[in-house]
């Protein structure tokens, strides 16, 4: 079976600047995204308590809504989480003994549960106020750390045009996943904060087989232009792309489908990642290398003549 | 040039039996136990205990599946295996008997707190055992065979968001830590001072450091030899302010350093040893970082007692009671004087302490319920002190015969005065013995306080998970199925689009598989549900290698080449490819391993441990099986590649 035998190369970069119009708006309205609703993030980051109970009938939402407000905590949320009988109660920090509020709420709501539909405690979080700005740093040092990384890794490997575009590329990537949370208001939590590194790491995979690929053939295409040597290279590993992103993408989909709601924003995180990862590496950073001037040179170091065979008439 | 060499089989085949041996472990499920540590720190398990329960159980007729013992670094332990859960009880109360003879049953937990209604207190005696010297707690344990476990093929170690419990994270107050040292230290210095007739015009702490007044530079001179060779804790420094002649001393930037680390292991041992007493079967107890400590209690679901174990803040401390009549006047008329504290006694008098600490409870070791060695019929509790805290203890007692002395603790800020006896006479030794007017329940519970008060310095918790059981079976379920059905889809694509190529590639990721399950097992690390996310991911990921290899054949076929030597390019080529792309993912996850924490490392070990396992298995393992299927065919006229 095979789904692609392209015989003839696809003039990609001739529609280059388009692609890029259209990546462009994408990356603007993440960004504006971002700065207008900001990032959802969950209490790992900002401090607070998270209490998951399940009913053994259908949660009764209002009720233990109207209590948990009745204990002081305006701004406690409570919703449906997974099925309609579990719940989420997320609590603020508050004072002193923060780390008692989960207690002190689950005893209320199973005082007036009803008799025939108690409710079971699932799981407590609370997190102090010393820990989420810690993990943000850390958060923030680790994604300089992978991008750092991988740039010398590239710029060693192959050329530094081709490092900064595919850390462009992928930068692209994460913005727009970072974008599309903060549109929804999904939750960002540690986990998908582990996706969205993990799917950099990933995705300059892309880059990196494309990049390959542009370099044998600057050796082998010695008269065709760079752009057609682009094309070609784009259109050769087209195939492969398409294929194990797909396989990759159906772990990802099945993780979503099965993996329960504790995997659902890790598994959203990476297939927003996985769809971005190829569109950027081909329509991204390839027209990048090409605009910052990548030549054959670049890649391919000239043999030099051998200076004693002299040929004199 | 696609023969398989004999070297290449060998290690295939020594692959497939490592993964195999080292992932068995992990089916067998687990077994009922009966697990015995101890429950003093004064007393070690034994291998004789083993001798001991299996001769008990003997007698009893009671039938096992083996007696282990374990040394490790947390405490040694027995465990016992059992067939079913009934015979597990039935040990488990037998073992108990045998091991703690004349203790009761139902194990308390010192959770006497001075807040608690006396209600609560008269429901918490009844509960309160005489001292028992080992802990006996029924537990699950891996069931399987002996020489499994003697190759150290041990199963997965499950997270609690797998098997659920309660994980604690506390941050230990150096602050108070430091400033607890300084008060001793201030003791010591005056005792010094005083012992060695070097006349000074008052001791005061400062932030960091203390400040002795001197009347004369002479005499400070002598204080500075003096302080210089006897508190080496300190750097001492003479200066002056007008005519006022000090010594400041401050604290060495190493000795802090030894004082922190001193108070989060004193702290971790406490700690263990409350745990102990609450009789979990697997707890941690680590460091993290400078200032943190780890607990987690697997299949404990009350938070609440945990909590009421492990926050209790309690400090303990050893001060003389200020009784003069004067004082007493003073008292009374509602103005103390100010070199004094109030406190409450138990039962509800106040009580006037002298503002200066004599001991604290680093230097108490053990505190237990006993006899009065003249009259046993008479309850008391047994002291014991470290040497420096006997020293103190003996000269405080030499110079106070007749008046009172009071044992504070201090939880949350809130003093408490637990006994405040009479000293009779000077106490050499370390070992002291409080009785008089107590029951025994009584003389057990101011055991527990005292024992509880052993912390170096105050934590707190910040940060609280509790996992009930249902949901961490539900996280084993849906991890599992998420990574089974992504397999299964995988392989189903692989094959159809890839024939026979296929087919091998779907063989290596199995091999992946099994190696990832056998180095996270050899690894004895902890398997989380982002652990089983990473494992599903990297399956994924791991297919690229083989995705790369196929169509780098098929590519090299289409250009014409001869099938075997469309292999061997294909292979080649890719593998450049393979090793690029596996490196940036490398990156990314070892950016994770360094910096995440918690669920971040579950996951990042998983991603880490399976891109390597991959490039051995998509690459050098799938080659072999390839070039076993066609290496040796002269004539080769077609691949089965799809």
């Amino acid at each position: 079976m095979e789904f692609f035998r392209l015989e003839r190369t696809i003039p990609f970069m001739r529609h280059a600047v388009v692609l890029n119009v259209i990546s462009f708006s994408l990356f603007i309205a993440a960004i504006a995204a971002i700065a207008l609703r900001g990032l959802a993030f969950s209490i790992e980051f900002t401090g607070g308590t998270v209490v998951e109970v399940s009913y053994s009938q259908t949660a009764p939402l209002e009720e233990v809504r109207a209590s948990v407000q009745g204990m002081g905590y305006a701004d406690a949320q409570v919703q449906n989480f997974g099925s309609s009988r579990d719940l989420l109660i997320r609590l603020p920090l508050r004072g002193e003994n923060s780390n008692d509020q989960a207690q002190e709420v689950f005893k209320a709501i199973a005082a007036q549960a009803q008799p025939d539909n108690v409710p079971e405690l699932r799981r407590v979080e609370f997190v102090g106020p010393q820990v989420g700005a810690e993990l943000a740093t850390d958060g923030l040092i680790a994604l300089l750390f992978v991008i750092v990384g991988i740039m010398i890794y590239l710029a060693i490997r192959f050329e530094w045009k081709f490092a900064v575009a595919a850390i462009v590329a992928n930068l692209h990537d994460v913005v727009i996943i970072l974008g599309f949370f903060a549109a929804f208001q999904w939750e960002f939590s540690l986990s998908v904060l582990a996706a969205v590194l993990a799917v950099l790491g990933y995705s300059v995979n892309e880059s990196v087989v494309v990049a390959d690929r542009i370099r044998e053939n600057f050796k082998r295409m010695r008269k065709a232009t760079v752009q057609e040597v682009i094309d070609n290279a784009i259109t050769r590993t087209m195939s492969r792309t398409i294929i194990t992103h797909g396989t990759t993408e159906a772990m990802v989909i099945t993780m979503l489908i099965f993996g329960g709601p504790a995997l659902f924003y890790f598994a959203v995180a990476l297939t927003i990642g996985i769809v971005f990862g190829i569109y950027s590496s081909i329509f991204v950073m390839s027209p990048m290398t090409m605009w910052l001037g990548i030549k054959r040179e670049d890649l391919v170091k000239p043999v030099k003549p051998k200076e004693d065979e002299v040929l004199s008439p | 040039m696609n023969r398989v060499a004999w070297w290449r089989l060998a290690l295939m085949g020594l692959a497939v039996t490592f993964g195999l041996f080292y992932t068995l472990p992990n089916f067998f499920g687990e077994k009922p136990a009966v697990q015995i540590s101890t429950a003093k720190a004064t007393l070690k398990v034994e291998a004789a205990v083993a001798d001991q329960v299996e001769q008990a159980l003997q007698t009893a007729g009671i039938n096992h599946q083996g007696i282990r013992f374990e040394e490790n670094n947390t405490g040694n332990t027995v465990r016992v295996r059992f067939a079913d859960t009934d015979t597990q009880l039935k040990a488990k109360d037998l073992i108990e008997s045998t091991l703690n003879p004349g203790s009761l049953v139902g194990r308390g937990l010192p959770a006497s707190q001075p807040e608690n209604s006396a209600a609560q207190k008269a429901a918490e005696r009844v509960e309160v055992a005489g001292p028992s010297s080992y802990v006996v707690a029924l537990n699950l344990i891996s069931a399987s065979p002996d020489w499994l476990t003697s190759i150290r093929a041990l199963p997965m170690y499950l997270g609690l968001d797998l098997r659920g419990g309660v994980h604690f994270l506390l941050e230990v107050d150096m602050a108070t830590a430091l400033t607890k040292r300084l008060d001793a230290l201030v003791g010591e210095t005056r005792t010094l001072l005083r012992d060695k007739r070097v006349r000074h015009q008052g001791i005061a702490r400062s932030r960091n450091g203390l400040e002795i007044k001197f009347a004369s530079p002479d005499v400070r001179e002598q204080g500075l030899k003096l302080l210089t060779e006897q508190v080496i804790d300190l750097d001492w420094q003479a200066r002056d302010t007008g005519a006022e002649f000090f010594l400041v001393g401050r604290l060495k930037p190493t000795t802090a350093t030894r004082i922190q680390e001193f108070a989060l292991k004193q702290n971790i041992t406490t700690l263990s040893n409350r745990i102990n007493e609450l009789g979990v079967a697997e707890p941690i107890v680590q460091q993290q970082g400078a200032d943190r400590i780890v607990v987690q209690l697997p299949g404990v679901q009350d938070t609440a007692k945990a909590k009421d174990i492990l926050g209790r803040t309690a400090t303990l401390e050893v001060r003389m009671v200020e009784d003069s009549p004067e004082a007493a006047a003073a008292l009374l008329a509602g103005r103390p004087p100010a070199s004094v504290d109030v406190y409450q006694e138990r039962g509800g008098a106040p009580l006037m302490l002298k503002k200066e600490v004599v001991l604290t409870g680093e230097n108490l070791t053990d505190a237990q319920a006993g006899f009065d060695s003249q009259n046993p019929l008479e309850p008391a509790v047994h002291l014991t002190l470290d040497s420096k805290g006997a020293r103190i203890f003996r000269e405080v007692t030499r110079e106070n015969i007749g008046k009172r002395m009071a044992i504070l603790l201090i939880e949350k800020g809130q003093g408490e005065v637990i006994t405040a006896p009479v000293i009779r006479g000077e106490i050499p030794g370390g070992r002291v013995q409080i009785s008089g007017q107590m029951t025994t329940v009584e003389a057990a519970e101011t055991a527990l306080l005292l024992r509880a008060g052993s912390l170096a310095a105050p934590m707190e918790i910040i940060e609280e998970r509790l996992i009930g059981p249902s949901l961490g079976a539900d996280n084993i379920a849906k991890g599992f199925n998420a990574t089974a059905w992504g397999f299964v889809v995988i392989s189903v694509f692989m094959m159809a689009y890839y024939a026979l190529f296929g087919v091998v590639s779907v063989l290596a990721l199995s091999l992946n598989l099994l190696l990832l399950f056998a180095l996270l097992s050899i690894l004895q690390a902890t398997l989380t549900l982002p652990g089983i996310a990473a494992m599903a991911l990297t399956l994924g990921m791991a297919i690229d290698a083989n995705v790369l290899i196929n169509e780098r054949v098929r590519e090299e076929i289409r250009a014409g080449a001869n099938p075997q030597v469309a292999i061997a390019t294909g292979y080649d080529k890719a593998w450049a490819t393979i090793l690029d792309s596996n490196i940036t993912t490398l990156i990314a996850g070892i950016a994770l391993l360094v910096f995440g924490s918690g669920p971040v490392r579950g996951f990042a070990v998983v991603h880490v441990l399976g891109i390597l396992t991959s490039m051995f298995s998509a690459v050098f393992f799938s080659r072999g099986l390839i070039n076993l299927w066609y290496g040796s065919r002269k004539r080769l006229g077609r691949l089965a590649i799809g």
